[in-house]
């Protein structure tokens, strides 16, 4: 039998629940819908503030606009580059650190430890590093995109949680078939670990797509910008440079408004189809960083 | 056959010598050259320029090296505390940090703790994937978004909105009384979602059969949440809390300095912006790493005492 003020409360409760996720739904999803919206109205509904949350005068003519440009196709290019081969890279390097820190065995593991841990509270700030990198002759080079951010000491430490996870009699028994250090890690460990092999790709995958403030510190060269660098001038200091030589000025004003929300969703689009796929191991990564490292 | 115990060699450390040295060495020889790329790494990327700092305390002048120059002792430091900047980007930086805690910490609990009472699991995991979407967006994709929604333009999306409402179209981007608020609510709005994860997983941890006595006992709704889930992560709350006060002179320098302009810096000029603009577009090595060295020191000192405070309390730390 039921407590009539008990289900009375009960019911206020489910409606606060259900009010607070609506509105964490619609104020979340809402901005998205607009800007989508606004990339297929027509430019002179846009730059009149017509549009609301259905598209206006539909049209494609901003994403005709916005693909025939070849410098953002380079720069989509260039990011690619980073994204692919600075992931790379990074799980090589994070691996290799991870691995000799999660073995108990391993003279000299404490002083490791500390001497990477004491990198994520102390720097030696913004001006020294640039002058670094820089004399290293890093300016105006790929590379610059990917060495100096080789490893992520968090990822790091995820990893070797990882690493330390694995049942030590596992390696004893390579050991004792005869395997070297070296050949338990890339023959036995590293396969062991794989779900968060995956967690890190995706971390440092996303983070050098949206790498944004290495590039405009170490790159003017137009020919390496990455996509983030030009959606910077494009979106937020407004520069036409989207704008074809066909547009009149009159128009310009209306056409620029436009051909910016086309690009958010150009470069924001293939994010935010893939994530819904990967989204458990984006989960499953929040978990591991808070397991104690 | 018997297992020998893994952890003999641990628990007896063989006395120190030269001879133990190089057997270690020998035994480890894989480890030791996996290993020694990264020290190499750490060593050229983190700890020069940790040493290059010392060109705070000298008149750097570029073309010879990166350590080179005058001894002049403290001098940039007290130029920085004479100059007006040094109060207005001391208090910007912990003002926008105290503010994204105020409104943004207790949001995400909020969040977690009504997604996990939603009954039907379709419409739980439809607002959650949404809910984590704006984590995605780069931080120049979102200031893009910002300067676009919010500009005085006709096609400025949130003035649209005001004025259809019946107000007047304000000057959100050029008044330096909106930064913060723009700032912090925009900061909510791309991370509750993501951020809210940790204590959904938390109450979802939680022994059921804690709530079915409970319910035995007559306690309502409310009561559950009062009575059971909140102090059942109490512990993960109180840990995220003191880490992000650890946190409060690192203010993300990308999305300030992406979002503002000269006639917001009185509200928006925090010490990391201060500093790029010094050294790198002014050129004044020397001062600006001074003035980023004082800021890490005192990140340096609130992240510690943060993590001890969080190791006494809850006996977790980062270290």
């Amino acid at each position: 039998m039921k407590n009539g003020t008990r289900s009375e409360s009960d019911t206020v409760f489910y409606f606060l629940v259900y009010f607070i996720a609506a509105i964490a739904f619609v104020i979340t999803l809402y901005p998205f819908l607009y800007i989508i919206a606004v990339s297929f109205s027509g430019s002179q509904a846009v730059y009149q503030g017509k549009v609301f949350i259905f598209p206006v005068d539909l049209t494609i003519d901003g994403y005709k606009q916005v693909i025939k440009q070849t410098g953002l196709w380079r720069a989509y290019g260039n990011t690619l580059f980073y994204v692919i081969a600075g992931t790379a890279f990074n799980l090589v390097a994070t691996t290799m650190a991870a691995f000799p820190l999660s073995r108990r065995s391993f003279r000299g593991r404490r002083f490791f430890n500390f001497f990477i841990a004491f990198t994520m509270y102390f720097s030696g700030g913004l001006i020294p590093t640039y002058l670094l990198t820089t004399n290293l002759g890093l300016y105006n080079s790929r590379w610059v995109m990917i060495i100096p951010g080789l490893l992520s000491t968090y990822n790091v430490m995820v990893c070797r949680s990882a690493f330390s996870a694995i049942p030590e009699e596992l390696m004893e028994s390579a050991k004792i078939d005869g395997a070297n250090d070296w050949q338990i890690f890339y023959s036995v460990a590293i396969r062991l670990i794989t779900p968060t092999l995956a967690v890190l790709t995706l971390y440092y995958a996303v983070g050098h797509w949206n790498e944004f403030f290495r590039a405009l510190l170490y790159i003017s060269d137009e020919k390496l910008i990455p996509v983030q660098v030009l959606l910077r001038r494009i979106l937020i200091q407004s520069s036409g440079e989207l704008l074809g030589s066909n547009v009149s000025s009159d128009d310009k004003a209306a056409v620029s408004i436009q051909i910016r929300y086309v690009t958010i969703v150009i470069t924001t689009l293939p994010i935010l189809t893939i994530y819904p796929l990967l989204q458990k191991y984006f989960v499953k990564g929040v978990m591991v960083g808070a397991v104690k490292g | 056959m018997t297992v020998k115990p893994r952890t003999a060699e641990v628990q007896k450390p063989p006395k120190y010598n030269w001879y133990v040295f190089t057997k270690n060495v020998e035994r480890d020889k894989y480890l030791l050259l996996m290993f020694l790329p990264i020290v190499v790494y750490y060593v050229v990327f983190h700890y020069i320029p940790m040493s290059g700092a010392i060109i705070a305390f000298k008149a750097f002048k570029p073309g010879g090296g990166i350590f080179n120059g005058e001894w002049v002792g403290l001098k940039w430091f007290l130029q920085f505390f004479e100059s007006p900047f040094a109060y207005r980007t001391i208090r910007n930086t912990i003002l926008i940090s105290l503010y994204s805690i105020a409104f943004g910490f207790p949001i995400p609990i909020l969040f977690a703790l009504c997604i996990t009472e939603i009954p039907n699991s379709r419409i739980r995991r439809s607002v959650q994937t949404v809910s984590y979407m704006p984590h995605f967006i780069s931080t120049v994709v979102l200031v893009g978004i910002i300067t676009n929604f919010f500009t005085m333009d006709n096609s400025g999306m949130i003035n649209n909105i005001i004025v259809k409402s019946g107000g007047e179209r304000v000057d959100f981007l050029i008044n330096p009384g909106w930064f913060r608020t723009l700032y912090v609510s925009s900061g909510i709005w791309q991370n509750f979602g993501f951020n809210s994860i940790i204590y959904i997983a938390a109450i979802s941890g939680i022994d059921p059969t804690l709530y079915e006595a409970a319910k035995i006992d007559g306690i309502n709704k409310f009561q559950q949440i009062f009575y059971i889930t909140i102090p059942m992560i109490a512990t993960t709350i109180i840990i995220l809390f003191i880490l992000q006060l650890g946190g409060i002179m690192s203010v993300g320098f990308e999305k300030v300095f992406l979002m503002y302009s000269p006639s917001v810096y009185e509200t928006a000029d925090v010490i990391s912006t201060y500093v790029y603009r010094k050294g790198i577009e002014s050129s004044n090595y020397s001062f600006a790493t001074a003035v980023g060295l004082f800021n890490s020191v005192i990140n340096f000192l609130f992240v510690y005492t943060a993590n001890r405070i969080c190791r006494a309390t809850t006996e977790t730390s980062l270290w």
